[in-house]
């Protein structure tokens, strides 16, 4: 990257003195800063610590991706955002927080949701990726969009107590290519298995030491300085506050760009996550408002929560009990000759619930309710406690 | 006797157990002691054809067993068996 043609204003150099008196940093390595144009996707539990720091460290043209709005769950754990921002866009609300904290930097707003279709004309704008999505379809496409441009993608991830770092696709001095997400997982998790943070939950705090070691690494890879964490793999248990870093390699059978590379352009992130199961055991769904129907008229139907007992005692709709991992064993305590409604806290439970009685068992009477129980308590019963 | 440690997703299925301590020779009997001992832990870790599953990562010490011998990767008194599952963030 050219950096002789970079100027810095006195009020920049006064900014950056910090970063310009390290020895192995310098001006140099602030001058790639100010050069570097870096995409972060996500701007949630990971993106606000990324976001807050590459803006303070004068990163030159920021890109965020997010389409959702700020909700009062959120502010737990996402630190750009306080209580008037509740209801605002997220990729926005984050623009006018990191503009006031950099006014020397640029920051563009992709105000979408990441898909096949975008993700490759909004990737190719930029030189270093950091992936703070939430999801295993989106996890895939970041990884396949940026081995498909020949991008790095610093990745991070969190669940519950539990954080993971790794840089992939990047090419090292000597032009060796590391390894990428889908040398480390080749497949994802079959939809329900694990639970999400959405369910699984996750400490504030952990999104904000993760997304601070992200943006080391997104650093790193833009100025050069010291050893990155490509090629290995760096987990931290909160908990027990033990972290290990394992050697990763490339894997010949990757689809990607393994010895016989099957994938050429972006395919369907979600049916490749198991996400749109075909139409013979496609899940039913209901809405709220059509179970509340249901209820008032006395159709006689069954309710039933897959979620854990701890978070039944916390607020509960009068279901029956059955958790997730015991709804086979229970297969006899669901009716088949009524409607029976299954939820969860959000409904990804339930509808793995719902697909496994019938993939098992053959029920056709299941129907899985939409947003779950937190959508029922917004719509229904406010009164209840959310959590 | 090698170490092995249960990453926090998979705790709530080996009794909320972060650390065992297994004798074993290989991964393989590693894998046959917490299917055996954990029932429903074997779920998470093993796939219909006992095959570990490709979303969970076994390390021995610091390397990836898919770089070694897969499930007979030798274990020693002194390994440290790390377990790590894919894990996404957020949302389904």
């Amino acid at each position: 990257m050219l950096t002789d043609n970079i100027k810095f204003t006195r009020e920049e150099l006064a900014r950056y003195d910090r970063h310009i008196i390290i020895p192995d940093f310098g001006l140099e390595a602030q001058k790639k800063l100010k050069t570097a144009k870096v995409l972060v996707i996500g701007s949630g539990g990971l993106g606000s610590p990324v976001l807050l720091y590459l803006a303070a460290a004068g990163v030159g043209t920021i890109g965020i991706v997010d389409f959702d709005v700020v909700d009062d769950s959120n502010l737990q754990r996402q630190v750009l955002f306080g209580v008037d921002e509740i209801g605002k866009l997220k990729a926005e609300a984050a623009r006018n927080r990191l503009e006031a904290l950099n006014p020397y930097i640029d920051i563009v707003v992709h105000n979408t949701r990441l898909t096949s279709e975008n993700a490759l004309s909004i990737i190719r704008q930029y030189d270093v990726v950091a992936d703070g999505t939430d999801n295993f379809p989106t996890r895939y496409l970041v990884n396949d969009a940026c081995v498909l441009l020949d991008k790095p993608n610093v990745y991070a991830s969190i669940f519950q107590f539990e954080g993971q770092v790794s840089v992939f696709n990047y090419v090292n001095q000597k032009g060796e290519r590391g390894p990428n997400y889908r040398d480390l997982y080749p497949t994802p998790p079959p939809p329900g298995l694990v639970p999400s943070c959405a369910e699984g939950g996750v400490l504030g705090v952990l999104p904000g030491i993760i997304g601070s070691l992200q943006a080391l690494e997104v650093i790193k890879v833009v100025t050069g300085v010291g050893e990155l964490l490509n090629g290995r793999f760096y987990i931290f248990d909160a908990l027990n506050f033990e972290s290990r870093t394992f050697k990763i390699k490339r894997n010949p059978a990757n689809p990607l760009n393994g010895t016989n590379p099957t994938i050429k352009e972006l395919i369907d992130y979600e049916q490749f996550c198991g996400l749109k199961p075909n139409e013979k055991t496609a899940v039913k769904e209901i809405t709220v408002s059509e179970l509340y129907d249901w209820q008032i008229k006395g159709e006689p139907i069954q309710l039933i929560d897959v979620r854990e007992p701890h978070e039944y005692d916390i607020v509960n709709i009068g279901a029956e009990l059955i958790p997730l991992g015991t709804v086979s064993a229970n297969a006899d305590r669901i009716a088949k000759d009524r409607k029976v409604v299954i939820h969860c806290k959000v409904g990804g439970r339930s509808a793995k619930a719902v697909q496994e009685l019938q993939d098992k068992f053959g029920f056709t009477n299941l129907y899985n309710l939409k947003g779950g129980i937190l959508a029922y308590i917004d719509e229904v019963q406010p009164e209840l406690t959310k959590y | 006797m090698a170490t092995v440690i249960i990453p926090t997703p998979l705790r709530k299925f080996a009794n909320n157990t972060a650390k065992l301590t297994i004798n074993a020779a290989s991964i393989q009997d590693i894998v046959n002691d917490l299917s055996f001992n954990y029932p429903d832990l074997k779920r998470h870790l093993l796939d219909e054809q006992g095959k570990i599953r490709s979303f969970v990562n076994v390390f021995v010490g610091d390397d990836d067993i898919r770089d070694l011998q897969n499930e007979n990767t030798a274990v020693k008194e002194d390994s440290v068996i790390s377990i790590v599952p894919a894990i996404a963030g957020g949302n389904l």
